[in-house]
């Protein structure tokens, strides 16, 4: 639990900066920030503002740290494809972190197969990174199936932000 | 004659019984009975006196009783201020015409007397008024605080002569605490009793814990908990805390459940993309897959003489119910109504699986039989989910979530007589012990 407090703390940090930064969606417990437009594009091509080159805040906001899947689905879209070319590439060439990879699911499903579904989600992203490139030993998968959503309203434009695969630079957190 | 052990640990039994207490009367077949077979039953009219005794044992071992046999629906507790005969020794018949002319079909009477040694004695008669025949008589001696236990005993005992079905009062429930915001929620396991009482952590809320299922013939449950992140399946002995991993699975494993006789726990394996159903041997550790397609394949419950397996999979697209022999041969779907099938659970009597089912953003509580026919939807709404069986296959409990947080939930399977059941904050995943020893 301590690295996802400080993913957090670090995501409020960013949010001052950057009013759709998704990390500000992590530690919302408002439903109607103004996140709920993002669903998983905006990435990318911030000139390092998220923190120094190579540092966890780089990742998170530059590279994007995670994709998003329509409903009850594991295949990539065109812009979570795109977002997971960018981490394998940031991931080669700072291979300081340990990865790992977190699957979630939104509340529309059980609880047992949602735990399955997101242990899919997070397989599909493993097996993309790992096909460009970044070594499949550096990487750990988890699911939190509905467990763990980031937005909390019951509808929609929560749900598409928790159907998602989070590419955490830490090792598993219960 | 069930004569219950004594034991010495905090959760379990110290009710010691059972003596028929002799009467003048021949015990009788019971000329009142009940129904529940059917959909809608018209309420027994039943007169529960004070158990007397001194102090306020008496009365709240009757209030217990009365509280058991209203919530179950097919009982209709009458006001005691209707009362006529005010029964003072409950060594000597009532005056039956006195309670015929409140109506009450059925009479309980009975005593609770301390013992001085720790114990208390509790006596109680159950009475056919208009037979004028009583119908039970037995005591039971136990530990003081054991005094709700015996309350169940006797509101199970009564249930059973009335409706010839094994009661569920004397059981527990183990469940989800869940406290604090949706996106940083605590989940802690916790036990009660089946009527909300006594509620005891078993978990302290450091890692998330998820489904716990009872063993059907010990005190002991399995889980799923993410201590240490790595998400497992866990037994937990509930009387010594003792806690240990289900096997030694490379993966996430979860959705356990036990087989009927307690000695295997079937669980799902994450493998990649694929989620499979093994089976373990608490004895031997040996484990064995019992599904190995490209699918999720979860939420495994086996029917209660242990031959088959039902379990939700989505090998055809959706998640839908299937059934298989306990060897992981011959499955079979069973669900073909509209809509995804999820989580299901065979009834201990057999007859019916539980399951939840989602269509058009409903998440319904249903049955069916074994074979797929004679589907029913108990409850719809947003969001029902995760049912369990009390151990007479009568009544179900579930967890209704309406948004802010989840509470538990029981239903009868004619689909009558919902009720919350109290807890102390949200709650879900609940589990039915059997009924105790």
């Amino acid at each position: 639990m301590m690295s996802r407090i400080q993913l957090c703390r670090r995501g409020l940090a960013f949010a001052a900066v950057f009013a759709v930064a998704l990390l500000a969606a992590a530690c919302a417990s408002k439903p109607n920030d103004t996140l709920a437009g993002a669903g998983g594009a905006g990435f990318g091509a911030n000139g390092g503002r998220g923190g120094p080159p190579g540092s966890v805040g780089d990742f998170t906001v530059n590279v994007g740290d995670r994709v998003f899947f329509t409903t009850d689905s594991t295949d990539l879209t065109p812009t979570a494809r795109q977002t997971l070319d960018r981490q394998a590439a940031w991931l080669q060439r700072y291979r300081q972190y340990p990865i790992t990879i977190e699957g979630h699911a939104d509340e529309r499903g059980t609880r047992e197969y949602n735990l399955a579904l997101g242990a899919r989600r997070a397989q599909v992203v493993h097996d993309y990174l790992v096909a460009r490139g970044v070594p499949a030993g550096r990487m750990h998968t988890i699911s939190y199936g509905k467990e763990r959503p980031v937005a909390t309203c019951d509808e929609e434009r929560c749900w598409d932000l928790n159907r998602r695969a989070v590419t955490v630079l830490s090792g598993p957190t219960g | 004659m069930p004569a219950s052990r004594l034991a010495k640990t905090v959760f379990a039994t110290a009710v010691a019984l059972l003596v028929a207490l002799p009467f003048a009367f021949r015990e009788a077949r019971a000329v009142v009975s009940i129904d529940i077979t059917q959909g809608r039953v018209q309420p027994l009219p039943i007169a529960i006196t004070d158990f007397g005794g001194g102090g306020d044992l008496g009365r709240n071992i009757s209030d217990v009783v009365s509280a058991d046999l209203k919530r179950s629906g097919l009982f209709a507790p009458i006001d005691h201020r209707a009362f006529i005969e005010h029964i003072t020794n409950v060594d000597q018949p009532p005056r039956f015409a006195d309670w015929r002319t409140i109506n009450a079909q059925a009479l309980v009477t009975g005593r609770a007397t301390p013992q001085g040694d720790g114990r208390i004695r509790a006596e109680f008669r159950l009475w056919d008024v208009s037979a004028g025949q009583q119908l039970v008589g037995q005591q039971f001696y136990a530990a003081a605080d054991n005094w709700r236990r015996i309350a169940h005993i006797i509101a199970d005992q009564i249930y059973e002569r009335l409706t010839g079905e094994k009661g569920y009062f004397d059981t527990r429930i183990v469940f989800v605490s869940e406290s604090g915001p949706k996106d940083r929620r605590v989940k802690r396991l916790a036990i009660m009793d089946e009527d909300g009482a006594n509620v005891r952590y078993l978990t302290d809320g450091d890692n998330l814990v998820l489904t716990p299922r009872f063993n059907p013939s010990s005190q002991e449950v399995t889980y799923m908990s993410y201590a240490g992140g790595y998400p497992r399946v866990y037994l937990l002995n509930i009387e010594t805390g003792q806690r240990e991993v289900v096997g030694n699975f490379p993966g996430m494993t979860f959705a356990p459940r036990f087989s009927p006789d307690g000695q295997h726990v079937v669980l799902s394996l994450q493998q990649g993309g694929n989620a499979n159903i093994y089976v373990m041997d608490l004895r031997s550790h040996q484990t064995t897959r019992l599904t190995g397609d490209a699918s999720i394949d979860t939420a495994p419950s086996f029917s209660p003489d242990g031959s088959r397996i039902t379990f939700e999979s989505d090998r055809g697209g959706s998640p839908q119910l299937y059934v298989m022999n306990s060897d992981g041969s011959g499955a079979h779907r069973i669900s073909f109504g509209q809509g995804r099938y999820d989580t299901p659970v065979w009834s201990p009597r057999g007859d019916y699986i539980a399951f939840t089912r989602q269509l058009n953003g409903k998440f319904g509580i249903g049955v069916m039989k074994p074979d797929g026919s004679g589907e029913r939807i108990l409850t719809e709404g947003f969001h029902n989910e995760g049912p369990t069986w009390a151990p007479n296959g009568r009544v179900l409990m579930f967890f209704r979530d309406l948004g802010p947080g989840p509470y538990l939930y029981s239903i009868d399977l004619t689909g009558y007589n919902e009720q919350r059941v109290p807890t102390p904050s949200f709650a879900s995943d609940p589990a039915w012990s059997p009924l105790l020893k």
